[in-house]
């Protein structure tokens, strides 16, 4: 039996009214993987805090094991000194400073003057590198490398600090299939070589796939901690433990009752903003019905958001040229005020960085897209915005004691609502979602499942873009695959399988062999 | 919801402002204290007003510009340059007086167009475009006036700002007038709080409770007639404070209850998510320096006539008295908060110390020294909250 690296004993952490931690256990046992499971808001994120540091000894309640020795961590410089290095989700690497500049950060390979050995610096980060699998000139700037290779950067910078426990914080949020797949590897390969793991993650079947044990987290509080190697310890299983009830179905049901065409696009070529003649968006068509959900599926890079931002008043990209039609009439649309004026809202990916202002309250943000609703002659009806704000948080089920609160101060799965909710009081016909679940727990993603049915049911249109293939399985009528720019595949739910909008969504060019091969699939 | 507060949930509730009302008595109980009263007698008061009305007028535009996101350097040099129109068309050109405040208006305007135009649709950061118009502005007053000062203005131009509005009532000792203006700007006040209370109870929402509501309008009258039975026993009502009252209300009734209020809130709190909820954030900014000028141009007049004349360094470390006022008035440096009234005390603030110290006869070097530990205090005051509600 293994001795336990790390055991934490009654952890209770305390914010200004609310309890966020309480007696929370945790143990992990030397060289394994260990997963950490739980809804948004059940202290996942707080009780890694605890642990690296970020709330130092003294701010929390209860005691902390490391090593077999009472831990006392006063800071991260402190935490990764004793080799505890967290990752967070959002990566924290300089963007215009290179590969190596980055994994040494705060850590520089000082020659005897004290000044910046580059030579070692260099050597040393190619070592590191090698390490994680990543094959980069070192000095390459990190911003120009995708965020699959931005999060073995963090990885190769933990191991620089002679890392012994790590943990991360939902790795593979933000990666495509085969980066998730490589960073899933890459842990293993630690593992092997005597590293312990800590990993959050929402996507259970990587837990699953690549945890030793898991334990999952409720209310602040541990709910068990299961021996994934244990043939009960399903999917499934984990989800009761989350949400404290079986969800017997992830996706709620629907019966389509789709009706007239409400927006058409044809021949939408879009080019990048910055560096000229590169085509993100080439000739692209798709049409919605309303009553219908239409799912674009494609991966990281592909155009999808690309595509969906430089229809929604051109808030992408340059030289943009095509034709949108809107119940079958053509528009041209300038900017993002005539797009709203179209009854075209757009749901963004990153509700953070685009989506809200985070220092404003849940009442302005829900009215931000539709203030001429509530104005009369640019003066605005403060009273009757405050009404429609709480028609909102009943009808949408937001959690927040007012709709005075900061939507900062919400949870993931919360925000987002608030985020539907802007653009649901904007009378779009047509939502274009982008990535509507990403980062939120299981059951909001239910809930904002359910809220799409509702807005179908009510003869709206809405376009769902995803990353997770049983997510647009579930919930769309038909899907569109984009590949680098292009849409290769229009299928209807009834013959879409996952293999078969993978191979849509990966297909390269649109050659003969490659719609040959497609002919030959279907005939087999 | 309908909830009752008491006053200690609405003092949580509003913690960064009402940390500011708090500090501000303190530093009129202190300097009163140490002035032996001094400062709060009547000439002292009226003098206050009139010494910092314009830095007022121009933290009114500069809380906007700061709520927005940018910074505004040229202000100073801005009110050198309309005062300096002003004065070339009214004393040099023998034009009425009106015609040099349209002047100088028209000036402001010009260059908040011409510093609107940079960063808004070219894209120059604020603080880059201000700085050039900084030098541009000065340089242009300079050339205005050929390097020497213009004075004397008109009676009339000079009443703008040292003028009052008196004696039409008589009243012995005491002005009736002011007091009567005073009155009604009181009852103005407390028929519009209980309007809103009303408004507020009919759509379900959180009030404070009525002893508490109360309480609050005695104090404010209290105060306001206090303040204004001070000014009635000295010189009367003087016409800048009426220019600033009208100015107050209009702007913090476009910060809070317009559209444009709105968007420069949602460009400041979240320039990415402002632009896809549609708002025009280009035109918003432009808005917001165009305004910016013209509020320059109004405290140019102001100047200029409390001044007597146009100087050619006139203005000088202007803008940085008004950005103070701002900061100390809890406007966040990364934008999207803040308020006119906040930016209204901070300026009082820094008017009161000034003043204060000197009546001690503290000098010139040592008031430097303490505005800026002030200054610095304020924020980082401000940044100690912000940090603890984040917990």
């Amino acid at each position: 039996m293994a001795t336990n690296i790390l055991e934490m004993r009654k952890i209770t952490k305390t914010f200004p009214g609310v309890k966020a931690l309480e007696d929370v256990e945790l143990s992990v046992e030397a060289g394994e993987i260990h997963g950490i499971c739980g809804e948004n808001g059940a202290g996942k994120s707080t009780l890694m805090k605890v642990l690296s540091g970020v709330y130092p000894h003294g701010n929390y309640d209860g005691e902390i094991f490391y090593d077999g020795e009472v831990a006392k961590f006063s800071s991260i410089k402190d935490s990764e000194h004793h080799g505890v290095v967290i990752i967070h989700q959002e990566l924290a690497l300089i963007p215009h400073l290179s590969v190596a500049e980055n994994i040494f950060l705060g850590n520089e390979q000082r020659g005897k003057t004290g000044l910046i050995d580059w030579n070692a610096t260099n050597h040393e980060a190619e070592k590191l590198m090698d390490r994680v699998g990543l094959h980069e000139n070192p000095t390459t700037p990190v911003s120009q490398l995708g965020v699959g290779k931005q999060q073995l950067i963090e990885i190769a910078k933990a191991l620089s600090k002679e890392v012994r426990l790590l943990i991360l914080d939902e790795p593979t949020a933000a990666l495509n299939d085969e980066d998730s797949a490589h960073l899933l590897g890459l842990l293993r390969q630690l593992k092997a070589s005597g590293i312990t793991s800590i990993m959050i993650s929402h996507k259970l079947n990587e837990i699953a796939n690549i945890a030793d044990r898991t334990t999952i987290l409720r209310d602040g509080r541990t709910i068990e901690t299961l021996d994934m190697s244990d043939k009960d310890s399903t999917q499934d299983r984990i989800i009761r433990g989350m949400v404290g009830r079986e969800l017997e179905n992830r996706f709620p049901s629907r019966t389509p009752k789709i009706g007239e065409e409400v927006l058409r696009v044809e021949n939408w070529t879009v080019f990048h903003p910055t560096q000229p003649g590169r085509v993100v968006v080439d000739k692209a068509h798709l049409s919605v019905k309303a009553g219908e959900v239409v799912g674009i599926a494609g991966l990281m890079g592909a155009g999808r958001t690309e595509l969906a931002m430089s229809l929604f008043g051109k808030s992408y990209g340059r030289d943009i040229t095509g034709q949108v039609f809107k119940h079958g009439e053509p528009i041209g649309i300038r900017n993002v005020a005539e797009a709203i004026d179209h009854g075209i809202a757009y749901a963004t990916e990153d509700r953070k960085k685009y989506g809200l202002n985070l220092i404003e309250d849940v009442r302005r943000n829900i009215s931000a897209a539709s203030l001429g609703k509530l104005s009369v002659r640019g003066w605005i009806n403060g009273n009757q915005e405050l009404k429609v704000a709480e028609e909102y948080r009943t009808s949408m089920n937001i959690k927040t004691p007012s709709v005075l609160q900061t939507v900062g101060n919400l949870s993931g799965g919360n925000q987002q609502k608030v985020v539907l909710s802007k653009w649901i009081y904007s009378d779009a016909d047509v939502l274009i979602l982008d990535e509507p679940t990403r980062g939120i727990d299981v059951g909001a993603k239910y809930e904002i499942y359910t809220i799409i049915n509702r807005l179908v049911a009510e003869g709206k249109a809405v376009i769902l873009i995803s990353s997770e293939l049983p997510e647009l399985l579930g919930t769309c009528d038909r899907i569109y695959t984009i590949a680098f720019g292009r849409v290769t595949g229009e299928v209807l739910l009834k013959d879409a399988t996952p293999e078969g909008l993978m191979e849509l969504m990966t297909q390269e060019k649109a050659s003969q062999g490659a719609s040959a091969q497609t002919k030959e699939k279907k005939s087999s | 919801m309908t909830a009752i507060l008491n006053l200690k949930e609405l003092v949580t509730r509003n913690a960064r402002q009402s940390g500011i009302y708090i500090a501000f008595v303190f530093i009129v109980a202190f300097f009163a204290i140490l002035t032996e009263g001094t400062l709060l007698s009547p000439g002292n008061l009226t003098n206050i007003v009139l010494q910092y009305s314009y830095i007022l007028i121009l933290a009114i535009g500069m809380v906007i510009v700061i709520i927005g996101g940018h910074i505004d350097l040229s202000v100073g040099s801005l009110v050198a340059l309309t005062g300096a129109v002003s004065a070339v068309v009214v004393i040099r050109g023998g034009n009425p007086w009106w015609m040099g405040v349209l002047a100088a208006i028209a000036v402001g305007l010009i260059a908040g167009v011409w510093q609107g135009f940079w960063v808004a649709f070219v894209g120059i950061p604020a603080f880059i475009t201000t700085l050039a118009g900084m030098l541009l502005f000065r340089g242009l007053t300079l050339q205005t006036l050929n390097n020497i000062s213009l004075s004397p203005f008109p009676t009339e131009y000079s009443k703008i700002a040292a003028g009052f509005q008196n004696g039409l009532f008589g009243g012995p000792g005491f002005d009736v007038f002011t007091l009567v203006i005073f009155a009604i700007a009181v009852v103005g006040y407390g028929v519009s709080a209980l309007r809103g209370r009303r408004a507020r109870l009919a759509y379900k929402q959180s009030v404070e409770a009525m002893p508490l509501f109360i309480t609050r309008l005695v104090v404010v009258a209290a105060v306001v007639m206090a303040f204004g039975y001070q000014l009635s026993r000295s010189r009367g009502l003087p016409n800048v404070l009426i220019i600033l009252a009208i100015l107050i209300i209009a702007y913090t009734l476009v910060t809070t209850r317009s559209v444009f209020g709105r968007h420069v809130y949602a460009i400041g709190g979240n320039l990415n998510a402002a632009m896809l909820s549609g708002v025009k954030v280009r035109w918003v900014n432009f808005g917001i320096m165009v305004n910016m000028g013209f509020l320059a141009g109004v405290a140019g007049v102001v100047f200029s006539s409390r001044s007597n004349g146009a100087q050619p360094s006139a203005g000088q470390m202007f803008e940085l008295d008004a950005i103070a006022a701002c900061f100390i008035g809890g406007a966040a440096v990364t934008g999207g908060v803040g308020r006119v009234t906040g930016a209204m005390v901070g300026g009082l603030i820094m008017a009161v110390m000034s003043n204060g110290m000197q009546l001690m006869g503290i000098d010139q070097s040592t008031q430097q020294v303490v505005k800026g530990l002030v200054l610095l205090l304020a924020v980082a005051f401000d940044v100690y909250n912000k940090r603890r509600a984040r917990g």
